[in-house]
């Protein structure tokens, strides 16, 4: 994505609605004053961030703006250095990976993972394996789900880019997360893929939260209520999608105004 | 995984257990038709055939190359000893007391080395195994200093039963418990496959559906030093002596080439390329004198070049071999052309 030069941006609050941080402070995840640094690079300085269930929240911004370290914070695999996160009114910050993503926080990654010496079910399985006596989904009504019924016994080393992230999904699923974090969730995606990528995200159940890291405008357009726009790891605009996507600065900065082709969508 | 161990319900199953039975039936034939040096020697090879199962549990199951299998080895080793030297002479006690105690050395060891990945590991776990000898050097009241521990008294299998003095009950004995504890490795691994591998291919994605990775491959390591502490009190069982050098480094190192050689993924293979390791050393190099390590160095160097995989990949690289030989052998079917000439 091109965007053009900006200044680094002061702390701008959230424009949500009070009502909407309360309750996702009780069912939900928020997240306050996160600050993550390398060594002298600040990559996020986020005063506050909150989803609640049922919110389709994405995080747009040029590369580096801290989307993918937010999603690490929230996920677990990287500690936030100052700043405390919230799930469902208990304080998970120094919480691992592991632990969150038994309490319901699953995710998928930038790079879609498989685990190299397993079969495509056999991934889902682990995927599930919390649930495996209780499941909302069977391993391989997922994997139709994802449309890999066919490449069930494959090992899953051999499956191509889109199918590993379609697996990657059906695995992050498996999971039976109530905050479902998508990185980069459409890179490399055929336009079948896409096709069937907005389906499964358009199918969730709405209970579930989805926080959206995205560069493909069509897939935000089509799945975001409400969008933050980070810069210099700080939040540089944020409101409902459809604001978001008419604001002539956002627009300009990040959606590459109309000679961008799909990527403005009024 | 290299062997299933399930219960031998019908011929087919019973099959699976003829790889279990061979080292008993080679074992029998052993002590049969030899005299007591051959007995004696392959006897005192199984505590590090053992030792070697370890090792290669940690390096398979969790993909930490070690040499710090030692330390469980030699807490084993030095329990059963005083045990022994206390009066409390019965194998069963003193197998299941050196399994708990090695158990619980690798189980706080672990929770240094499974923190770390690769290299640091291999690293910190040569550092356990320095630590190791000089901590069995300098705990004279336990180990006796660096002139060991000698004159332990033989085991007894059950209360009232002679000691276990001959070389021939030994090796039946030594092999039974080497098989036996392998076996059991085998069967916990086999359980756990699906998690395991999971968990060494890809930790990220692991974490990520809830896998508490750092606390399984505490287990794992854990597990294994119930493994070497096993192999630590068949080393006094069948040497029923101890000093320091037995639980050093040139002790880690053998078992960690008798992993690579066997092949890191089998257990079984890697006590097997134990009894082969030692057999250079100690018989093959016998009429060298002072070049057995160079035996061993090329052994090694051989091993990675000529057999990647290990000693337990050969029948499949040798099918896959055959397989591709008859493919090039096979004659090309003749082009429609000339069929039809008259």
């Amino acid at each position: 994505m091109t965007t053009q030069h900006v200044d680094a941006v002061d702390h701008i609050p959230s424009r949500r609605d009070p009502a909407d941080i309360q309750r996702a402070h009780d069912t939900g995840l928020v997240a306050t004053g996160l600050y993550h640094a390398y060594q002298r690079l600040t990559v996020l300085d986020l005063d506050s961030f909150a989803i609640a269930p049922g919110d389709r929240h994405a995080v747009i911004g040029p590369n580096g703006a801290g989307k993918s370290t937010l999603l690490h914070l929230l996920a677990g695999s990287t500690r936030a250095q100052t700043g405390t996160i919230t799930y469902q009114g208990q304080t998970i910050t120094r919480r691992g990976t592991a632990w969150r993503a038994r309490a319901g926080i699953g995710r998928t990654f930038q790079h879609p993972t498989v685990y190299p010496g397993l079969t495509v079910l056999d991934c889902v399985r682990m995927g599930g394996w919390h649930h495996r006596h209780h499941p909302d989904r069977k391993p391989l009504e997922l994997l139709e789900l994802v449309g890999l019924t066919n490449r069930a016994d494959d090992p899953a080393a051999t499956l191509p880019h889109g199918h590993r992230r379609m697996l990657d999904l059906a695995v992050a699923l498996a999971g039976q997360p109530r905050v479902l974090l998508l990185d980069e969730p459409a890179g490399g995606l055929t336009d079948t893929d896409l096709t069937r990528l907005l389906d499964i995200l358009g199918t969730l159940p709405g209970w579930m939260a989805v926080i959206l890291v995205e560069h493909h405008m069509d897939v935000v357009a089509a799945l975001a209520d409400w969008i933050t726009v980070l810069h210099h790891g700080r939040r540089y605009f944020d409101g409902p999608a459809d604001h978001v996507r008419a604001d002539p600065t956002v627009r300009a900065l990040y959606l590459g105004t109309t000679q961008a082709g799909h990527a403005a969508r009024p | 995984m290299t062997a299933r161990l399930p219960l031998p319900h019908s011929w087919d199953d019973l099959r699976r257990w003829v790889p279990w039975l061979l080292p008993l039936g080679a074992a029998t034939t052993l002590a049969a038709a030899s005299d007591g040096y051959w007995p004696a020697t392959v006897a005192r090879m199984l505590p590090l055939a053992l030792l070697a199962v370890s090792v290669a549990t940690v390096t398979s199951a969790a993909g930490l190359p070690t040499l710090g299998q030692v330390a469980p080895y030699a807490a084993g080793a030095y329990t059963t000893a005083r045990l022994a030297l206390a009066g409390h002479t019965l194998a069963p006690v003193q197998l299941v007391a050196a399994a708990l105690v090695g158990a619980v050395t690798a189980g706080l060891l672990g929770m240094l080395l499974v923190r770390h990945r690769t290299t640091v590991v291999l690293m910190l776990s040569l550092a356990v195994a320095e630590l190791t000898t000089i901590t069995a050097a300098r705990w004279r009241t336990v180990s006796g200093g660096t002139d060991g521990l000698a004159g332990i008294p033989a085991p007894r299998l059950l209360p009232g039963t002679p000691a276990l003095t001959g070389d021939r009950p030994m090796l039946l004995y030594a092999t039974a418990v080497t098989v036996a504890a392998t076996a059991a490795t085998m069967q916990v691994l086999y359980r756990h496959h699906l998690l395991l591998t999971a968990v060494r291919g890809n930790e990220s994605r692991a974490a990520a559906s809830g896998h508490p990775v750092t606390t399984y491959l505490w287990l794992v390591h854990t597990g294994a030093g119930a493994i070497a502490g096993t192999a630590g009190a068949l080393l006094i069982h069948t040497h029923r002596w101890i000093t320091p050098a037995d639980v050093g480094f040139d002790t880690a190192a053998l078992a960690l080439l008798a992993a690579v050689i066997g092949g890191a993924h089998s257990p079984p293979g890697a006590a097997v390329a134990a009894v082969l390791v030692l057999g250079v050393r100690d018989v093959a190099a016998a009429d060298w004198p002072g070049h057995a390590p160079l035996l061993l160095g090329a052994l090694f160097v051989a091993a990675v070049y000529l057999l990647p995989g290990g000693l337990t990949a050969v029948p499949t690289r040798l099918r896959t071999e055959i397989r591709r030989v008859r493919a090039t052998r096979r004659p090309e079917p003749l082009p429609a052309v000339s069929r039809r000439t008259p």
